[in-house]
C-alpha cells in the first residue's frame, strides 16, 4: 500500500478513519494529563509533584500535537477541538475519563495513589505499545508524531513501572490497595485498544496495528513485571458497558469537560 | 596554629564576621553562629513552603487555562514552582541538621502555623486574570527580592536561587504574555485585569513586607542585611517594583486602585496609601481567605499518602 501523504486527496473513508484514530489519540491524552494536573499538590512526596506535573505537561503536549494535526487535516481549529467538543462527541477511552476519587481538586479530595499509579502504569504502557506501532503507521503525519511521543514515553513508562513494583513489593497494605486499583482500572480496560466503528477502516489503511495485535503486544509488555512479582497478568475485558471510541461516556467525563473548557467557553472567538 | 576547635566561639564569630565581610561563600558544613543559622533556616524554608504554597493557587487554573498553549505553559510553570521549593527545602534540610529535624518536621511546622508562607499565596483567585497577575506581578516582585539574593553570603541558596531567578524570568513573561492578550482582547476581557488587578494591589504591597519592624512588631529584615544576605530595605524593595511595574501597568491602559497613588518629585519615591498591615498580620497567622483550604489540601494528602510513606520506608529497610 502507497504511503498516505496528507490525507487530502485521500477517499474520505480514509480520512474519516485517520480522523477517528486521530482523536481517540488526542482525547486520550488530554484527559489523561488532566486528571494528573488534579494531582499537583497531593502527591506523596514533593519529588514526585515535581516528576508527575512534568508527565502531565508532556501528555497535554502529546495532546496539542494530535489536535494539530487534525486541525491540518482541517477538522478544525485545534483548540476549538480541544475545548468544545461536547462528551458524546469524545473518543478517549473511558479509563481516561475516570476521577481520580471522591472530592473537587480544588477542595479537600480523597484521591487514591494507588489508582494514580495503577492506572498511569497501565494507560502508559498500552500507549507505548500504540507509539510503537504508530512510528510505522502509513499516515506519516501521525508517524512522525509519534517518534517525538515515543522519547518522552520512555521516562513516563520508567517511572511508573518503578512505582508499580515498589508499592507492590511492600507492606501488605500497599499489596492491597494495588490490587484493588489494578481491578478498578481493568473493568474500565475494555475499550483502551479498541477502535470503535472505525476498527476496518483503521486496519485496512495500516494506521496502526490491529487491536488484537495491540492487545497481545500490551499483555507480552508487562508479563515479566507481573512474573517477577509472582502474579498473574490481568485480562482485558471482551464486554464492555461504554465504548468511550463511539463516544460513550460516564458523567466523569461531563465534570472533566466543564472544568477544562470553562474559561475558553467565556468567548470561544477572543483570543486568549 | 589555632584549629577551630580551641578556638573561642567570640573568636569564630570574629572570623566568621570577616568571611562575610570579605565576601566569602558560607557553606552548610562552616562553623556559622546560630542567629545566621535560624535567619537562613526561616528565610529559605518560608520561601521554599512558599513556591509549595504557590504552585495551588495556580493549580486551580491549570485546567481551566483557556487554550492548549496556555495550559502546556501553566503547567510548566507550576511544575517549576513545586522544582524551585524542593531545591529550597534540600538546602533547608542541610541547615536543620544540628537540630536532627527534617524535612516531615517541616511539614509539621507548616500544618502547626509554625512555618509561614507568603501573603500572597493566601488569597483567593477569581478569574483567569489571576493566573496572568500572579506570573506577571506576583512573580515580578519574587523576581526583585529573589535577584538582591543571588550575591547571598550563604553558597548554597545563591546557587539555588541562580536557578530559580532564571526560571522566574520565563514565569513573569508568561504572566506577562496572558495580561497582554487581555489586555488586546474583548471588553469583557480587560474588565477582567482591571477586577484582578484592583483585588491583588495590597497584596503586592504587602509582598515586600513592612517597611519597619514598628510597623508589624518584627521584621528580620536588619538581620539578613547584618550577614549579607541581602542587601536592600523592604521599601527599597517596593520602590524598585513600581519604578519597573508602573509604568507597563498605566501604559495597558489600567488604574492603580489607589487615588492617592503619585510619584513624589523631592523625594524621588513613590507615595502610596499604606495597605492594611493587622490584615497582613492575620493572613499570614493563616488566617486569610483561602489559608485554610490550602493547608488542607495539603494535610489531607499527607495523611492519605501515609501508607505510601510507609511502603516506600518499607522497601528502602
Amino acid at each position: 500500500m502507497s504511503e498516505i501523504e496528507n490525507g487530502v486527496t485521500e477517499a474520505s473513508e480514509n480520512k474519516e478513519a485517520i480522523t477517528s484514530l486521530l482523536f481517540q489519540l488526542a482525547d486520550d491524552d488530554f484527559l489523561y494529563a488532566y486528571r494528573g494536573s488534579e494531582w499537583l499538590g497531593l502527591a506523596p512526596h514533593i519529588e514526585e509533584d515535581v516528576a508527575s506535573s512534568s508527565i502531565s505537561q508532556d501528555s497535554m503536549g502529546h495532546a496539542a500535537m494530535y489536535y494539530k494535526l487534525l486541525e491540518e487535516l482541517g477538522v478544525g481549529n485545534a483548540d476549538d477541538l480541544a475545548h468544545l467538543r461536547p462528551a458524546h462527541e469524545r473518543r478517549n477511552s473511558i479509563l481516561t475519563e475516570r476521577v481520580n476519587g471522591e472530592g473537587f481538586y480544588m477542595e479537600t479530595p480523597n484521591y487514591d495513589w494507588a489508582y494514580q499509579v495503577v492506572r498511569s502504569y497501565f494507560y502508559t504502557q498500552a500507549k507505548k505499545v500504540k507509539v510503537d506501532s504508530l512510528c510505522q503507521s502509513s499516515y506519516k503525519p501521525v508517524a512522525e508524531v509519534a517518534v517525538k511521543v515515543k522519547m518522552e514515553l520512555y521516562y513516563h513508562r520508567l517511572h511508573w513501572e518503578t512505582w508499580f513494583k515498589q508499592l507492590l513489593s511492600s507492606t501488605d497494605v500497599a499489596k492491597k490497595k494495588m490490587n484493588e486499583a489494578i481491578t478498578r482500572v481493568m473493568d474500565d480496560f475494555g475499550d483502551m485498544f479498541s477502535f470503535g466503528i472505525q476498527k476496518q477502516a483503521i486496519e485496512k489503511y495500516k494506521l496502526i496495528d490491529s487491536e488484537e495485535k495491540l492487545k497481545e503486544n500490551w499483555l507480552a509488555s508487562i508479563e515479566p513485571v507481573f512474573a517477577a512479582l509472582q502474579m498473574t497478568v490481568p485480562t482485558i475485558p471482551e464486554t464492555l458497558a461504554n465504548n468511550g471510541r463511539n463516544g460513550e461516556h460516564t458523567v466523569d467525563l461531563d465534570e472533566a469537560l466543564r472544568t477544562l473548557s470553562e474559561v475558553y467557553k467565556v468567548d470561544p472567538v477572543a483570543s486568549w | 596554629m589555632t584549629t577551630l576547635h580551641n578556638m573561642s566561639d567570640e573568636d569564630l564569630l570574629a572570623r566568621f564576621m570577616e568571611r562575610i565581610e570579605a565576601g566569602d561563600k558560607i557553606e552548610a558544613d562552616d562553623w556559622m553562629p546560630e542567629e545566621y543559622r535560624l535567619t537562613l533556616i526561616k528565610l529559605i524554608s518560608m520561601h521554599g513552603i512558599s513556591e509549595i504554597m504557590g504552585a495551588l493557587p495556580e493549580k486551580e487554573w491549570v485546567p481551566r487555562a483557556p487554550s492548549l498553549q496556555r495550559k502546556l505553559g501553566i503547567m510548566a510553570k507550576v511544575q517549576d514552582e513545586m522544582g524551585h521549593g524542593q531545591l529550597l527545602l534540600r538546602v533547608t534540610e542541610d541547615l536543620l541538621k544540628p537540630y536532627g529535624k527534617n524535612r516531615g518536621d517541616l511539614l509539621q511546622d507548616l500544618f502547626n502555623g509554625d512555618l509561614k508562607f507568603h501573603n500572597v499565596f493566601h488569597m483567593e483567585t477569581k478569574s483567569w486574570a489571576d493566573a496572568g497577575i500572579i506570573g506577571w506581578l506576583v512573580d515580578g516582585a519574587a523576581i526583585i527580592t529573589q535577584t538582591d539574593m543571588l550575591g547571598a553570603s550563604y553558597g548554597p541558596y545563591a546557587r539555588a536561587l541562580q536557578r530559580i531567578c532564571a526560571e522566574e524570568v520565563f514565569h513573569a513573561q508568561h504572566g506577562e504574555s496572558i495580561i497582554l492578550a487581555l489586555a488586546e482582547g474583548t471588553d469583557e476581557q480587560k474588565a477582567m485585569i482591571q477586577e484582578a488587578l484592583d483585588r491583588w494591589w495590597e497584596s503586592l504591597l504587602m509582598f515586600f513586607g513592612p517597611a519597619s519592624k514598628e510597623t508589624t512588631g518584627s521584621s528580620k529584615q536588619d538581620v539578613t542585611i547584618k550577614y549579607k544576605i541581602r542587601t536592600k530595605t523592604n521599601e527599597d524593595f517596593r520602590q524598585i517594583f513600581f519604578d519597573k511595574y508602573i509604568p507597563r501597568i498605566l501604559s495597558l491602559g489600567l488604574t492603580i486602585p489607589d487615588p492617592t497613588f503619585h510619584f513624589d518629585e523631592e523625594s524621588g519615591l513613590w507615595s502610596y496609601k499604606q495597605p492594611d498591615w493587622e490584615e497582613f498580620k492575620r493572613i499570614i497567622k493563616n488566617k486569610g481567605p483561602r489559608s485554610q483550604a490550602r493547608l488542607n489540601l495539603r494535610r489531607s494528602s499527607y495523611e492519605n499518602n501515609a501508607w505510601v510513606r510507609d511502603a516506600l520506608s518499607a522497601t528502602v529497610n
